[in-house]
Parts: structure tokens; C-alpha cells; sequence
């Protein structure tokens, strides 16, 4: 999908120039936008640079485990098909605090581990489970503390005050966190509520099934 | 609220920079080297995202210039201004959930073209901030284990980044123009301990 993307706005940039006669400003800015994207990377290299050492005292010094066990509680809320002591548990816990932390490197293999672990708990190993669904709506969410790419580039492009974002991302994020949490609660309560093979049933959605569906 | 958010906005970083080290060095760690060693990986992040970002920076650059993006944006206008969102900010958050880098080089475009400080400079961060990248997430991780059949999760994904754009929308809204009466002195203007 991104190849179509990013083909469909080079293809309609060269078209759209060539009707408005813009062609030379297309050309030129092909070249600018380039230059820009090497500008705003070598701007981030400072904040990276700090901000990923800051990170690595707070993974080594135990801080961020210190901060998983903070969120145990939540995490047993929004996992209850997880066994109480299953391995799955602590990576989940690790992946959710390397993404408030915003540790995106840290966080992925964590997240890919907890998955894995998540797996061995699945009859189907080809169907999503609820406890899967549950994180990854936990990780397009992604709920991160201080976003510091945003702050960079802010920075670059002479913001009077970069970190001025925190704020109002913070809310966003917790508001989008919010809405994942409960469409996904809603959809699970809907799967308990309903057979796990879609019944060719029209009228009689009412209709209780007998035994709990298998796929939970 | 708008004064809490505007406290956390300028107290999150210094508190981080001072409280991590000092629990680090409490428990005895030794917080310069730790430092060192973990910030090469900042270097390497930022060249690694250069590839990503020219590819895109250059497409949209084009497709700025050449007049397409104000033909798109006049089309929906008239629609999102009645709701009170720029609608020069509508074409991040339908990339947002599709493309990690192609929305970043777009929120850079907006910064750069407006203003890092203007409405849309601060929509289209904290857009780009507050979620993740939602078809990159479900494809590395339902593919890491072999998922094919990912039920609601794409749904339950799609459904937070579009709530997540209103709620960005709103949260600038709420802080940037409403501001003026609220502004309360800031502890540290730009953050001098960030080495602006």
C-alpha cells in the first residue's frame, strides 16, 4: 500500500505540475524536499543521542522494570484469559513500559515475545486471540510520555517552546488509548456473546449458544 | 486542565533528565558510561531514518508544489472548517495509521510550511505523536507469530487513530487558542537543559 502511495503522489505531482505549469517548482522541490529529509535526520541525532543514553540508565538501573510492576494490576484487567504467572505477562509488561518510555526499539522484540507467548496459549494458531488483539490495540495506540522525535523537529524549524506538545499529546494518547480499550473490550464481550463461527442467522441473534464458544 | 497539561508539557523533560540518573546512580549504577553506551543507538536511529525520510519528504514536496495538495485540501475544506479542523491537517491522519515514515515527513512538511508554532505546526505534531503506525504494528506483530486471520484487531486499530485525531485536534484547540487568558509562567522557557 505505501508503494501505491508513494507512487500515486510522484505520478499526480508530475501531472498536476504539467496542467498548472508548475513543472519547474515540481522539479525544484523534489530536491528540497530531499534536502529536507536529510536536515531533519541529522537534527534528530542530538535529541536521539541524549534521550537514548537518558534510556539506558532508566533500562539498566531497573527503572523500567520498577515501572512494569506499576502497571501489573492493569495489565492482569486487560488480560484476564492470561494465566495469573504465564511468562506472557511480564513481556507485555516490559513492552507497555518501553512504549511509555518511548523505547520503540526496546518495546518491538518485547511486544514480538509476548506475542509468541500468547501463541502457545491459542488453539488456532492461525486466528488472532482476544489476549493478541488486546495488545496490538495496546500498541497502535501506543501511549509514549514525551514524544521525542515531534520535540526535534519542532526544535529545527525554531519552535519557541518544542516541548510545548507533551501536554496535549499526552491527552490524545490517553483518549485514543481509551477508545482501543474499550472497542476491544466491546468486541470481546460481543465474541463471548456469540458463537466463534458466524451463524448464518438473521433473526435470531438473540439466540443464546449452549456451550462457551472454543475459541476462547 | 489546560494549566495542568501546560505544567506537564514543561516539567516532563527536566524531571526525567534529573530523577532517572539520581535513582540510577542510588542503586549504584554508573550512569556516565551506561549514558554513553546507550546513546550510539541514538545515532544510529537518526541515520536510519534518512533513507525513509528523503523517499517521502520528496514526494510530498512534489505533490505540494505542483498544486495537487491545495486541490485536495480546497475540496474538503469547506467541510472540516465547520468542525473547526484546519483541513491541512486531514491528509496526516488518514496517513498516519498507513505509513510511519510517510506521516512523520508529513507532519514535517506542515511544521516547515506553517509554522512549528502556528495551529497546524502543533496539530500536526501531536497527530504524529500521540499513535502508532497501525498496519506496521498489526503486520510485525501478527506476522512475527504467523497470524492470518487478525479478526478486530485492524478495526480496534483504525478506530483509536481516528479518535486520536479528534482528540489531537481538540488538545491543540483546548491549549493554543484558548491559551491567552490561561498562560501561566513557565519554570524554563525551551528547556535550556535540552541544549537548544
Amino acid at each position: 500500500m505505501v508503494n501505491w502511495i508513494w507512487l500515486a503522489m510522484i505520478a499526480l505531482s508530475v501531472v498536476f505540475g504539467a496542467v498548472n505549469g508548475r513543472v519547474q517548482q515540481v522539479t525544484e522541490a523534489a530536491f528540497s524536499g530531499a534536502q529536507t529529509g536529510v536536515t531533519v535526520c541529522f537534527g534528530l541525532i542530538s535529541i536521539l543521542v541524549f534521550w537514548m543514553g537518558l534510556m539506558k540508565i532508566a533500562e539498566v538501573s531497573g527503572i523500567v522494570r520498577r515501572l512494569s510492576l506499576l502497571m501489573a494490576p492493569i495489565v492482569r484487567w486487560l488480560f484476564p484469559d492470561v494465566p495469573k504467572d504465564h511468562p506472557a505477562l511480564g513481556y507485555i509488561l516490559s513492552n507497555m513500559s518501553a512504549n511509555l518510555l518511548g523505547l520503540g526499539n526496546a518495546a518491538t522484540p518485547m511486544g514480538i515475545r509476548a506475542m509468541q507467548e500468547l501463541q502457545k496459549l491459542n488453539p488456532n494458531p492461525s486466528v488472532a486471540t482476544p489476549a493478541m488483539c488486546t495488545l496490538l490495540a495496546l500498541n497502535t495506540a501506543s501511549i509514549t510520555i514525551v514524544p521525542t522525535t515531534l520535540i526535534a523537529i519542532r526544535m529545527n524549524f525554531g519552535s519557541a517552546h518544542p516541548a510545548d506538545i507533551i501536554g496535549p499529546t499526552l491527552l490524545a494518547t490517553a483518549i485514543s488509548t481509551g477508545a482501543a480499550v474499550a472497542a476491544d473490550r466491546w468486541y470481546r464481550r460481543r465474541q463471548r456473546a456469540a458463537p466463534p463461527v458466524r451463524p448464518p442467522s438473521a433473526g435470531k441473534a438473540s439466540q443464546r449458544p449452549a456451550s462457551p464458544p472454543a475459541s476462547l | 486542565m489546560v494549566a495542568a497539561l501546560h505544567a506537564l508539557s514543561a516539567w516532563a523533560i527536566p524531571m526525567f533528565i534529573v530523577l532517572i540518573p539520581l535513582v540510577a546512580a542510588f542503586r549504584k549504577v554508573p550512569v556516565y558510561e551506561t549514558f554513553v553506551d546507550g546513546a550510539k543507538d541514538g545515532f544510529q536511529t537518526a541515520i536510519g531514518i534518512i533513507p525513509h525520510l528523503v523517499g517521502m519528504m520528496t514526494a510530498i514536496s512534489m505533490f505540494r508544489a505542483s498544486g495537487a495538495m491545495d486541490m485536495l485540501i480546497g475540496w474538503v475544506a469547506p467541510f472540516f472548517s465547520a468542525l473547526g479542523i484546519p483541513a491541512e491537517v486531514l491528509p496526516l491522519g488518514l496517513l498516519r495509521p498507513i505509513t510511519g515514515a510517510g506521516s512523520l515527513a508529513f507532519a514535517t512538511d506542515l511544521i516547515k510550511t506553517y509554522g512549528p508554532d502556528s495551529l497546524i505546526g502543533r496539530i500536526a505534531s501531536v497527530v504524529q505523536g500521540s499513535t502508532d503506525t497501525t498496519l506496521y504494528v498489526v503486520t510485525v506483530y501478527f506476522g512475527a507469530v504467523g497470524i492470518r486471520n487478525a479478526r478486530y484487531a485492524l478495526k480496534v486499530g483504525l478506530f483509536s487513530d481516528a479518535v486520536g485525531f479528534f482528540a489531537a485536534v481538540f488538545a491543540c484547540w483546548l491549549l493554543f487558542l484558548i491559551e491567552p487568558s490561561f498562560r501561566i509562567p513557565r519554570p524554563s522557557c525551551a528547556n535550556p537543559a535540552m541544549g537548544v
